[in-house]
């Protein structure tokens, strides 16, 4: 049985049904990382004092670079397909994957060296909300190499039968992606430099 | 979104541009964090910034600049909610209705001063 509306719009919304789904798990995610942010001004507007120069901002900042990097090369990818070429698609999907990955491997030597240091989270008010809020964002970008090693890998096999279809995929990939990237825009600032 | 591609080409040229345009204002958010401005002062400039880079990779790279309406209806709706969801917690920080007026916010007790006899 063929799923309908996965690649032409439905006739009362006037999107793919894909489309609106991720536009919806977005507008849950705000509301997700929403509830942290509100917690994390609560935490700061209540203390006698806030830590300040207690991240380092040059690796703060290298991620930023890589993320903002990662948005561009996705967005390509996606426009890539949209252009029928799948093998120059595919690798600006790979190059988002890694710069990823890169992020991920810069995080790990942040947290590395925090914990050499003993601040965890138990450390302080201001480690336990930087530890959830950049926790809880490197699952996210963890979830999306996931999805983009699928489809650069796997799932890849739906452009022959469907390109539409997996182009598709790519786009609402792309949408979480940029979701992720916006959400360490304001997570920079917030937790870095304030 | 467009499927001509000379008009995908340009785009592309955009997201480029717009890419660039990010990182600048990345720099900038460093930059003005060592001037070492005044902490009010320096949250404001680092927010505004950082709704501006927002804003532009929510417009171009997630083409919110020319989407159909029920996703903009999902929006508005999600944004109402997520201000409630910051402002409500906050302002109970300033609510001092219920509490002892010795224990009232801004009074002297609440900052651990002896009352005034």
């Amino acid at each position: 049985m063929e799923i309908p509306y996965t690649v032409e719009p439905r006739p009362d919304s006037g999107l793919a049904n894909g489309k609106l789904g991720v536009w919806l798990f977005l507008a849950s995610e705000v509301m997700l990382f929403g509830a942290l942010f509100s917690t994390y001004i609560l935490l700061r507007v209540g203390a006698i004092e806030w830590p300040h120069g207690e991240l380092s901002v040059a690796l703060g900042g290298i991620n930023t670079v890589i993320l903002i990097a990662s948005s561009v090369t996705m967005v390509i990818a996606w426009a890539q397909l949209k252009m029928h070429n799948f093998s120059r698609g595919r690798l600006f999907l790979i190059i988002t994957m890694v710069l990823a990955t890169i992020f991920l491997v810069n995080k790990y030597f942040e947290y590395a060296e925090h914990f050499s240091k003993g601040e965890g989270p138990w450390h302080s008010t201001f480690f336990a909300i930087y530890f959830t809020l950049t926790g809880l964002h490197g699952l996210h970008i963890i979830g999306g190499i996931v999805v983009m090693a699928y489809l650069a890998g796997p799932g890849a096999g739906l452009w022959k039968r469907n390109p539409d279809q997996f182009t598709n995929r790519v786009e609402y990939t792309g949408l979480y992606w940029h979701f992720v990237d916006l959400v360490w825009i304001f997570l920079f600032p917030v937790l870095y430099l304030l | 979104m467009h499927s001509d591609p000379a008009a995908i080409q340009k785009s592309i040229r955009t997201y480029l541009m717009v890419g660039a345009t990010l990182l600048v204002f990345t720099a900038i958010t460093i930059g003005v964090n060592l001037i070492h401005l005044a902490v009010p002062l320096a949250i404001t400039v680092a927010l505004i910034i950082a709704t501006m880079k927002g804003s532009m990779v929510a417009a171009i790279f997630m083409h919110l600049n020319h989407e159909k309406k029920w996703i903009y209806g999902a929006l508005i709706l999600t944004v109402v909610f997520f201000a409630v969801l910051i402002l409500l917690p906050n302002l109970s920080v300033a609510d001092s209705i219920g509490k002892p007026i010795g224990f009232a916010s801004g009074s002297r007790a609440a900052h651990g001063e002896p009352a005034k006899r």
